[in-house]
Protein backbone atom coordinates (compact mmCIF):
# COMPACT_ATOMS: atom_id res chain seq x y z
CA UNK A 1 0.00 0.00 0.00
CA UNK A 2 1.24 3.47 -0.78
CA UNK A 3 -0.23 6.94 -1.06
CA UNK A 4 -1.63 6.24 -4.53
CA UNK A 5 -3.32 2.90 -3.86
CA UNK A 6 -6.76 4.26 -3.01
CA UNK A 7 -6.62 6.78 -5.82
CA UNK A 8 -5.81 4.07 -8.36
CA UNK A 9 -8.49 1.74 -7.05
CA UNK A 10 -10.98 4.60 -7.14
CA UNK A 11 -10.05 5.46 -10.73
CA UNK A 12 -10.29 1.86 -11.87
CA UNK A 13 -13.68 1.36 -10.24
CA UNK A 14 -15.08 4.59 -11.69
CA UNK A 15 -13.69 3.75 -15.14
CA UNK A 16 -15.18 0.27 -15.10
CA UNK A 17 -18.53 1.62 -13.93
CA UNK A 18 -18.46 4.11 -16.82
CA UNK A 19 -17.92 1.25 -19.25
CA UNK A 20 -20.79 -0.75 -17.75
CA UNK A 21 -23.10 2.26 -17.98
CA UNK A 22 -22.17 2.80 -21.63
CA UNK A 23 -22.61 -0.90 -22.34
CA UNK A 24 -26.22 -0.70 -21.21
CA UNK A 25 -27.11 1.98 -23.70
CA UNK A 26 -26.66 -0.24 -26.72
CA UNK A 27 -28.45 -3.39 -25.56
CA UNK A 28 -30.77 -3.21 -28.56
CA UNK A 29 -27.97 -3.58 -31.04
CA UNK A 30 -25.11 -5.51 -29.55
CA UNK A 31 -23.90 -7.25 -27.42
CA UNK A 32 -27.00 -8.87 -26.07
CA UNK A 33 -25.35 -11.90 -24.61
CA UNK A 34 -23.26 -12.52 -21.53
CA UNK A 35 -19.91 -13.42 -23.02
CA UNK A 36 -19.83 -10.37 -25.24
CA UNK A 37 -20.53 -8.24 -22.20
CA UNK A 38 -17.74 -9.85 -20.19
CA UNK A 39 -15.26 -9.11 -22.97
CA UNK A 40 -16.20 -5.45 -22.98
CA UNK A 41 -16.29 -5.03 -19.23
CA UNK A 42 -12.83 -6.63 -19.01
CA UNK A 43 -11.47 -4.36 -21.71
CA UNK A 44 -13.09 -1.45 -19.89
CA UNK A 45 -11.30 -2.55 -16.74
CA UNK A 46 -7.96 -2.57 -18.57
CA UNK A 47 -8.68 0.86 -20.02
CA UNK A 48 -9.59 2.18 -16.59
CA UNK A 49 -6.37 0.77 -15.11
CA UNK A 50 -4.31 2.46 -17.80
CA UNK A 51 -6.08 5.76 -17.24
CA UNK A 52 -5.58 5.78 -13.51
CA UNK A 53 -1.97 4.53 -13.57
CA UNK A 54 -0.89 7.51 -15.66
CA UNK A 55 -1.45 10.00 -12.83
CA UNK A 56 0.89 8.43 -10.23
CA UNK A 57 3.43 7.86 -13.00
CA UNK A 58 3.47 11.58 -13.77
CA UNK A 59 3.57 12.46 -10.05
CA UNK A 60 6.63 10.26 -9.63
CA UNK A 61 8.23 11.92 -12.67
CA UNK A 62 8.17 8.64 -14.60
CA UNK A 63 7.29 10.38 -17.82
CA UNK A 64 8.17 7.48 -20.06
CA UNK A 65 5.23 5.63 -18.56
CA UNK A 66 3.03 7.75 -20.81
CA UNK A 67 4.27 5.69 -23.75
CA UNK A 68 2.11 2.95 -22.29
CA UNK A 69 -0.82 4.86 -23.72
CA UNK A 70 0.33 4.06 -27.24
CA UNK A 71 0.01 0.40 -26.34
CA UNK A 72 -3.49 1.19 -25.18
CA UNK A 73 -4.30 2.86 -28.48
CA UNK A 74 -3.13 -0.22 -30.40
CA UNK A 75 -5.06 -2.45 -28.06
CA UNK A 76 -8.31 -0.61 -28.58
CA UNK A 77 -7.88 -0.39 -32.30
CA UNK A 78 -7.88 -4.14 -32.07
CA UNK A 79 -11.17 -3.92 -30.22
CA UNK A 80 -12.60 -2.16 -33.25
CA UNK A 81 -11.22 -4.86 -35.53
CA UNK A 82 -12.57 -7.58 -33.30
CA UNK A 83 -16.06 -6.06 -33.33
CA UNK A 84 -15.94 -5.50 -37.07
CA UNK A 85 -14.84 -9.07 -37.75
CA UNK A 86 -17.37 -10.68 -35.44
CA UNK A 87 -20.26 -8.64 -36.77
CA UNK A 88 -19.20 -9.16 -40.39
CA UNK A 89 -19.04 -12.90 -39.80
CA UNK A 90 -22.52 -13.16 -38.37
CA UNK A 91 -24.04 -10.59 -40.70
CA UNK A 92 -24.32 -13.12 -43.52
CA UNK A 93 -26.66 -15.19 -41.39
CA UNK A 94 -29.07 -12.39 -40.54
CA UNK A 95 -32.35 -12.45 -42.44
CA UNK A 96 -31.98 -8.72 -42.90
CA UNK A 97 -28.32 -7.83 -42.67
CA UNK A 98 -26.94 -4.92 -40.68
CA UNK A 99 -24.79 -3.66 -43.51
CA UNK A 100 -21.17 -2.61 -43.43
CA UNK A 101 -21.81 1.01 -42.51
CA UNK A 102 -23.79 0.04 -39.44
CA UNK A 103 -21.12 -2.46 -38.40
CA UNK A 104 -18.43 0.17 -38.81
CA UNK A 105 -20.49 2.57 -36.71
CA UNK A 106 -20.83 0.01 -33.92
CA UNK A 107 -17.11 -0.87 -34.10
CA UNK A 108 -16.05 2.78 -33.92
CA UNK A 109 -18.22 3.42 -30.91
CA UNK A 110 -16.77 0.40 -29.09
CA UNK A 111 -13.28 1.78 -29.61
CA UNK A 112 -14.12 5.31 -28.61
CA UNK A 113 -15.93 4.17 -25.50
CA UNK A 114 -12.71 2.70 -24.20
CA UNK A 115 -10.96 6.04 -24.68
CA UNK A 116 -13.72 7.73 -22.74
CA UNK A 117 -13.12 5.20 -19.97
CA UNK A 118 -9.39 6.02 -19.92
CA UNK A 119 -10.24 9.72 -19.75
CA UNK A 120 -12.76 9.26 -16.92
CA UNK A 121 -10.38 7.10 -14.89
CA UNK A 122 -7.59 9.63 -15.45
CA UNK A 123 -9.67 12.58 -14.26
CA UNK A 124 -11.05 10.66 -11.27
CA UNK A 125 -7.59 9.59 -10.09
CA UNK A 126 -6.11 13.03 -10.67
CA UNK A 127 -8.79 14.80 -8.63
CA UNK A 128 -8.54 12.12 -5.93
CA UNK A 129 -4.81 12.76 -5.52
CA UNK A 130 -4.90 16.53 -5.87
CA UNK A 131 -8.13 17.08 -3.96
CA UNK A 132 -10.11 14.59 -1.92
CA UNK A 133 -12.52 11.74 -2.37
CA UNK A 134 -15.65 13.93 -2.47
CA UNK A 135 -14.31 16.16 -5.19
CA UNK A 136 -13.25 13.02 -7.06
CA UNK A 137 -16.76 11.56 -6.87
CA UNK A 138 -18.23 14.80 -8.22
CA UNK A 139 -15.66 14.92 -11.03
CA UNK A 140 -16.36 11.28 -11.87
CA UNK A 141 -20.10 11.90 -12.07
CA UNK A 142 -19.52 14.89 -14.37
CA UNK A 143 -17.26 12.74 -16.57
CA UNK A 144 -19.84 9.96 -16.78
CA UNK A 145 -22.55 12.45 -17.74
CA UNK A 146 -20.29 13.96 -20.42
CA UNK A 147 -19.44 10.48 -21.71
CA UNK A 148 -23.15 9.65 -21.89
CA UNK A 149 -23.90 12.83 -23.83
CA UNK A 150 -20.97 12.29 -26.18
CA UNK A 151 -22.05 8.73 -26.86
CA UNK A 152 -25.66 9.40 -27.74
CA UNK A 153 -25.61 10.58 -31.34
CA UNK A 154 -28.66 11.84 -33.16
CA UNK A 155 -31.44 9.56 -34.33
CA UNK A 156 -33.50 9.56 -37.50
CA UNK A 157 -36.45 11.41 -35.98
CA UNK A 158 -34.18 14.45 -35.63
CA UNK A 159 -33.56 14.61 -39.36
CA UNK A 160 -36.69 13.23 -41.07
CA UNK A 161 -40.47 13.26 -40.77
CA UNK A 162 -41.99 9.79 -40.90
CA UNK A 163 -45.37 9.16 -42.53
CA UNK A 164 -47.25 5.90 -42.91
CA UNK A 165 -48.36 4.96 -46.42
CA UNK A 166 -50.20 1.83 -47.57
CA UNK A 167 -48.21 -0.19 -50.08
CA UNK A 168 -49.99 -0.72 -53.39
CA UNK A 169 -49.46 -2.35 -56.78
CA UNK A 170 -49.64 -0.80 -60.21
CA UNK A 171 -49.57 -3.83 -62.47
CA UNK A 172 -46.65 -5.86 -61.17
CA UNK A 173 -44.89 -2.82 -59.72
CA UNK A 174 -44.89 -2.40 -55.95
CA UNK A 175 -45.15 1.21 -54.79
CA UNK A 176 -44.96 3.10 -51.52
CA UNK A 177 -46.70 6.39 -52.27
CA UNK A 178 -45.20 7.28 -55.66
CA UNK A 179 -41.87 5.53 -55.05
CA UNK A 180 -41.28 2.36 -57.06
CA UNK A 181 -39.91 -0.46 -54.92
CA UNK A 182 -39.76 -3.61 -57.06
CA UNK A 183 -41.51 -5.85 -59.56
CA UNK A 184 -43.47 -8.74 -58.07
CA UNK A 185 -44.89 -11.06 -60.70
CA UNK A 186 -46.89 -13.68 -58.83
CA UNK A 187 -50.37 -12.71 -57.67
CA UNK A 188 -49.89 -14.98 -54.66
CA UNK A 189 -46.82 -13.01 -53.54
CA UNK A 190 -48.60 -9.75 -54.23
CA UNK A 191 -51.38 -10.80 -51.87
CA UNK A 192 -48.86 -11.67 -49.15
CA UNK A 193 -47.13 -8.35 -49.60
CA UNK A 194 -50.38 -6.39 -49.44
CA UNK A 195 -51.28 -8.33 -46.31
CA UNK A 196 -47.99 -8.08 -44.43
CA UNK A 197 -46.20 -5.16 -46.05
CA UNK A 198 -46.10 -1.70 -44.57
CA UNK A 199 -44.86 1.44 -46.24
CA UNK A 200 -43.33 4.54 -44.72
CA UNK A 201 -42.18 7.74 -46.32
CA UNK A 202 -39.22 9.52 -44.78
CA UNK A 203 -39.19 13.20 -45.66
CA UNK A 204 -35.79 14.80 -45.05
CA UNK A 205 -35.87 18.13 -43.24
CA UNK A 206 -33.09 19.80 -45.25
CA UNK A 207 -30.37 19.40 -47.89
CA UNK A 208 -27.82 17.77 -45.55
CA UNK A 209 -30.37 15.17 -44.55
CA UNK A 210 -31.22 14.30 -48.15
CA UNK A 211 -27.64 13.18 -48.63
CA UNK A 212 -27.38 11.47 -45.28
CA UNK A 213 -30.42 9.25 -45.69
CA UNK A 214 -29.55 8.49 -49.30
CA UNK A 215 -26.56 6.51 -48.00
CA UNK A 216 -27.15 2.80 -48.67
CA UNK A 217 -25.64 1.79 -45.34
CA UNK A 218 -27.98 4.13 -43.48
CA UNK A 219 -30.93 2.63 -45.35
CA UNK A 220 -29.84 -0.91 -44.53
CA UNK A 221 -29.56 0.10 -40.86
CA UNK A 222 -33.21 1.23 -40.91
CA UNK A 223 -34.33 -2.10 -42.41
CA UNK A 224 -32.25 -4.07 -39.93
CA UNK A 225 -33.54 -2.24 -36.88
CA UNK A 226 -37.17 -2.53 -37.97
CA UNK A 227 -36.76 -6.22 -38.74
CA UNK A 228 -35.05 -6.93 -35.44
CA UNK A 229 -37.58 -5.03 -33.36
CA UNK A 230 -40.81 -6.00 -35.11
CA UNK A 231 -39.85 -9.32 -36.67
CA UNK A 232 -39.75 -9.96 -40.38
CA UNK A 233 -42.04 -11.94 -42.67
CA UNK A 234 -39.27 -13.62 -44.61
CA UNK A 235 -37.25 -16.78 -44.81
CA UNK A 236 -34.16 -17.85 -46.67
CA UNK A 237 -35.13 -18.70 -50.25
CA UNK A 238 -37.88 -16.10 -50.45
CA UNK A 239 -36.05 -13.16 -52.02
CA UNK A 240 -39.37 -11.70 -53.17
CA UNK A 241 -40.16 -10.97 -49.53
CA UNK A 242 -37.29 -8.61 -48.92
CA UNK A 243 -37.69 -5.31 -47.10
CA UNK A 244 -36.36 -2.53 -49.31
CA UNK A 245 -35.85 1.20 -49.30
CA UNK A 246 -35.92 3.19 -52.50
CA UNK A 247 -35.44 6.85 -53.09
CA UNK A 248 -37.50 9.47 -54.85
CA UNK A 249 -34.98 11.03 -57.19
CA UNK A 250 -36.94 14.27 -57.40
CA UNK A 251 -36.87 15.31 -53.79
CA UNK A 252 -34.76 12.73 -51.95
CA UNK A 253 -37.64 11.26 -49.95
CA UNK A 254 -37.23 7.60 -49.00
CA UNK A 255 -39.88 4.96 -49.53
CA UNK A 256 -39.45 2.31 -46.84
CA UNK A 257 -41.06 -1.05 -47.53
CA UNK A 258 -40.97 -3.47 -44.60
CA UNK A 259 -42.62 -6.77 -43.76
CA UNK A 260 -42.95 -6.76 -39.98
CA UNK A 261 -44.60 -9.52 -38.00
CA UNK A 262 -45.93 -7.00 -35.52
CA UNK A 263 -48.02 -4.67 -37.65
CA UNK A 264 -48.26 -1.69 -35.34
CA UNK A 265 -47.92 1.61 -37.18
CA UNK A 266 -47.07 3.73 -34.15
CA UNK A 267 -44.45 1.28 -32.90
CA UNK A 268 -42.89 1.04 -36.34
CA UNK A 269 -42.73 4.83 -36.60
CA UNK A 270 -41.03 5.00 -33.21
CA UNK A 271 -38.51 2.34 -34.18
CA UNK A 272 -37.64 4.04 -37.46
CA UNK A 273 -37.36 7.30 -35.57
CA UNK A 274 -34.87 5.86 -33.10
CA UNK A 275 -32.53 4.34 -35.70
CA UNK A 276 -29.15 5.97 -35.08
CA UNK A 277 -27.84 8.33 -37.74
CA UNK A 278 -24.63 6.57 -38.71
CA UNK A 279 -21.49 8.64 -38.38
CA UNK A 280 -20.11 7.49 -41.70
CA UNK A 281 -23.38 8.32 -43.46
CA UNK A 282 -23.57 11.93 -42.29
CA UNK A 283 -22.96 14.42 -45.07
CA UNK A 284 -22.72 18.15 -44.64
CA UNK A 285 -22.93 19.82 -48.04
CA UNK A 286 -24.14 22.99 -46.31
CA UNK A 287 -20.66 23.35 -44.80
CA UNK A 288 -18.99 23.49 -48.19
CA UNK A 289 -18.00 26.94 -49.38
CA UNK A 290 -19.09 26.23 -52.96
CA UNK A 291 -22.55 25.21 -51.80
CA UNK A 292 -22.98 28.45 -49.91
CA UNK A 293 -21.60 30.86 -52.49
CA UNK B 1 -16.51 -12.03 -63.72
CA UNK B 2 -19.23 -12.31 -61.09
CA UNK B 3 -22.72 -11.72 -62.40
CA UNK B 4 -24.81 -9.89 -59.86
CA UNK B 5 -28.11 -10.55 -61.54
CA UNK B 6 -29.07 -13.20 -64.01
CA UNK B 7 -32.24 -14.33 -65.72
CA UNK B 8 -32.61 -17.96 -64.71
CA UNK B 9 -35.74 -18.82 -66.66
CA UNK B 10 -38.39 -17.37 -68.89
CA UNK B 11 -42.00 -18.44 -68.60
CA UNK B 12 -44.29 -17.38 -71.40
CA UNK B 13 -47.53 -18.11 -73.18
CA UNK B 14 -46.27 -16.73 -76.47
CA UNK B 15 -43.18 -18.51 -77.79
CA UNK B 16 -42.79 -16.05 -80.66
CA UNK B 17 -41.98 -13.21 -78.25
CA UNK B 18 -38.92 -14.80 -76.62
CA UNK B 19 -35.65 -16.35 -77.64
CA UNK B 20 -32.15 -16.69 -76.30
CA UNK B 21 -29.99 -18.38 -73.68
CA UNK B 22 -32.21 -18.85 -70.64
CA UNK B 23 -34.45 -21.92 -70.32
CA UNK B 24 -37.88 -21.11 -71.72
CA UNK B 25 -41.06 -22.64 -70.33
CA UNK B 26 -44.12 -22.42 -72.55
CA UNK B 27 -47.50 -22.54 -70.89
CA UNK B 28 -51.01 -22.79 -72.26
CA UNK B 29 -52.95 -20.87 -69.63
CA UNK B 30 -52.34 -17.97 -67.29
CA UNK B 31 -52.94 -20.29 -64.34
CA UNK B 32 -50.30 -22.73 -65.50
CA UNK B 33 -47.92 -19.84 -66.07
CA UNK B 34 -48.33 -18.62 -62.49
CA UNK B 35 -48.00 -22.12 -61.10
CA UNK B 36 -44.73 -22.78 -62.93
CA UNK B 37 -43.41 -19.34 -62.05
CA UNK B 38 -44.20 -19.96 -58.37
CA UNK B 39 -42.45 -23.34 -58.40
CA UNK B 40 -39.43 -21.98 -60.22
CA UNK B 41 -39.23 -19.05 -57.85
CA UNK B 42 -39.15 -21.40 -54.87
CA UNK B 43 -36.70 -23.82 -56.46
CA UNK B 44 -34.20 -21.28 -57.76
CA UNK B 45 -34.40 -18.81 -54.85
CA UNK B 46 -35.06 -16.14 -57.43
CA UNK B 47 -37.85 -13.62 -57.85
CA UNK B 48 -40.61 -13.97 -60.43
CA UNK B 49 -40.98 -10.66 -62.24
CA UNK B 50 -43.84 -9.95 -64.63
CA UNK B 51 -42.83 -8.20 -67.83
CA UNK B 52 -46.35 -8.49 -69.22
CA UNK B 53 -49.40 -10.62 -68.48
CA UNK B 54 -48.04 -13.52 -70.48
CA UNK B 55 -44.32 -13.13 -69.90
CA UNK B 56 -42.58 -13.82 -66.58
CA UNK B 57 -38.88 -14.05 -65.84
CA UNK B 58 -37.13 -15.54 -62.84
CA UNK B 59 -34.23 -13.36 -61.77
CA UNK B 60 -31.53 -14.16 -59.27
CA UNK B 61 -30.64 -11.01 -57.33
Amino acid sequence: MNEYTYAIIFGVVIGTITRIIMLRTDYRQYPTYLHGKIIHVSLGFIAASLGSLIVPAIMEKEYTAVTLLTVAATQFRDVRNMERNTLNEIDGYELVSRGKTYIEGIAISFESRNYLVIFTAFIATLIFILGNVFLAVIAAIICIVIAKVLMSGSTLKDIVDIEYQEVHFEGAGLYVDNIYIMNIGLPERQKEILKYGMGFILVPKNMNEINTIANLGQRQAILHDVSVSLGVFKDSGTPALTPLIKRDLDDGRLGVFVLPQVRDIEKAKKIIGSVPVLESAIKMPSKSSTHNS
Amino acid sequence: MMLEKAILAIITMDKSKVDGGAPIFICGTKKELELIAASLEAITDGIAHALSDELFIIVKH
